[in-house]
């Protein structure tokens, strides 16, 4: 009994600042984001995205090309955008958004921003269970699968699922400690898998890498049904594939704990060890299950990678896919609780917990991976600008920051008209236009802009200019 | 202090053990399961060993702030 109480009262100690800034003596040193940016990702996610880029038919020049100037553009954006907002506010993007958008607008952006977070969560845990069930030989999803295949798919799926919410129910400092120790590990077994299978696909010297890679790993032929890949979609896709953190301003959850906006460059540590070199490494890999199996179906990361690398590349299949899902679960319990503050996160993160591990037993998830993480950033982008502008633009054009806050409003319309419109335009582009889903990140940031500040412009001009937040000081 | 020197030591011994293997491998020295095994080695050390600094020089750090 007193064990219980024990546990009730240290769950209900966490204090994540949901509403408060976060105050200067809990700030995190730059290791503490080296080591969270590194292991977010190179994560599950790394295992599937990866491989795409060899069914897409990338060349090995695109492929390089594309991920060097599309990681350098993304850790761009997390600096000069979500780092230089995070340390002036040192708020999460929920309570922010409350300020900026009023409650009501923020409870439909809450529900939708966590549902994403949980489909993303859920497609890790999937990815862990590929691995966890090698030895009880658990039938594996391929490509095609919609619905889970086995009992066994959906006993393994919720005994990660349950792991991963006891741990995200401790909160940040819990999650953030492991994946520090986790994340050199990780990056070690994704380059010895890759290193130690060359030899199997003709590469015995370091000489021999770049025409195999060229005529064999990334050899520019789609798999039949994929779509051919070129360098704009590998760059846009680099950069853009986690828009919501960064333009679309999720990430403040993190950086609000930064002393300085540069630690945003800390994001480099993730774009060029998890989307560079884990994205080569298991790109290597499945195409060496392409050509062994002669162009099976079957689509798990965990068999791959223990083929590759033993037992601690099944490891690594099942810490990667949950470094990756502990945080991303840890940011839908916000989400969610940004609802009504006065839930208790360790409560609200048991449910979130529950609903991301029945997302997390369909396979399709995994395999759509490509278009929902595509989708996850284009719907939070406007918001980012809308934060972004509010936070830096609107002052200096002698409007209102925090223009609910200020006038006690439910409801900035401002905000509502931005999200509709840039959603719309973007959804325009892809039915009428044509165009596809990676690139409409870019026009439908633009438009968001230019809504947003005309939207101000007009509901605003009656309201002096009046900042009712302090600003901070360190 | 030697303690936790010496942990460090090991821990990146272990790390090396990870990622060495698989060159050798590369290069024809060693055959992929004794690869595999080594690397399982590593991995175990490294976890069994990291947890007990890794993560104190950072509580420090924000301690003196």
């Amino acid at each position: 009994m007193s064990s219980t109480q024990n546990l009730k009262q240290r769950l209900e100690a966490v204090n994540e600042y949901e509403r408060t800034p976060i105050p200067k003596n809990k700030l995190k040193g730059w290791k503490s984001f080296i080591g969270t940016y590194a292991g977010e990702h190179t994560a599950g996610t790394e295992f599937v995205l990866g491989p795409l880029f060899v069914a897409h038919g990338a060349s090995a020049g695109d492929l390089v090309s594309g991920l060097i100037v599309g990681n350098i553009l993304a850790v761009l954006s997390w600096a000069f955008l979500t780092g230089k907002v995070a340390v002036k506010t040192r708020t999460t993007l929920y309570y922010q958004l409350e300020k900026i958008a009023g409650n009501r607008f923020t409870l439909v952006y809450n529900v939708v921003n966590a549902a994403l977070f949980c489909f993303l969560a859920g497609s890790m845990i999937a990815v862990s269970a590929t691995a966890v069930g090698i030895p009880f030989n658990l039938q594996m999803p391929s490509l095609t699968d919609v619905y889970p295949n086995s009992v066994g798919w959906i006993i393994t799926v919720f005994g990660i699922g349950a792991i991963t919410t006891v741990v995200a129910m401790f909160g940040f400092n819990v999650i953030s400690k492991f994946a520090n120790i986790a994340a050199p590990w990780m990056i070690m077994i994704f380059i010895a898998a890759a290193v130690g299978v060359l030899p199997r696909l003709g590469i015995n010297s370091f000489s021999d890498f770049w025409p195999v890679a060229e005529t064999t790993i990334w050899n520019g032929v789609p798999l039949e049904g994929q779509s051919k890949f070129t360098f704009w979609h590998i760059m846009f896709f680099a950069w853009f594939c986690n828009m919501g953190m960064h333009i679309g301003m999720a990430d403040l959850s993190l950086l609000r704990y930064a002393k300085k906006w540069t630690y945003g460059f800390s994001s480099a540590t993730g774009m060029f060890l998890g989307h560079f070199i884990a994205w080569m490494a298991s790109g290597i890999l499945y195409s060496l299950f392409l050509i062994e199996s002669k162009g099976s179906l079957v689509f798990a990361p965990g068999p791959i990678a223990y083929e590759a690398a033993g037992i601690a590349g099944a490891v690594c299949v099942v810490i990667a896919g949950w470094t990756t899902a502990n945080p991303t679960l840890y940011r839908a319990g916000l989400a969610i609780q940004s609802i009504n503050p006065k839930w208790k996160t360790w409560k609200v993160t048991l449910f979130v917990g529950l609903v991301t591990t029945i997302a997390a037993c369909f396979p399709a998830l995994v395999m759509q991976l490509l278009e929902f993480v595509a989708l996850y950033g284009l719907i939070l982008m406007p918001l980012g600008a809308v934060i972004f502008l509010d936070v830096f633009v609107l002052p200096k054009m002698g409007l209102a920051s925090n223009y609910a806050e200020l006038t006690n409003s439910h409801f900035n319309p401002a905000v509502g008209i931005t999200w509709g419109i840039s959603l719309i335009f973007c959804l325009g582009l892809n039915i009428y236009g044509g165009i596809e889903i990676f690139f409409l990140g870019l026009p439908g940031w633009f438009v968001a802009v230019f809504v947003y500040l005309l939207a101000s412009k007009a509901i605003q001009k009656k309201v002096t200019n009046v900042s009712p937040t302090i600003p901070l000081t360190y | 202090m030697i303690v936790a020197t010496i942990l460090k030591i090991i821990s990146f011994a272990a790390l090396a053990l990870t990622l060495v293997p698989a060159f050798l491998v590369f290069w024809g020295y060693i055959e992929p399961n004794l690869s595999k095994t080594l690397m399982l080695i590593g991995t175990v050390v490294w976890f069994g060993t990291a947890s007990f600094w890794m993560n104190k020089s950072e509580e420090e750090e924000e301690e003196v702030i």
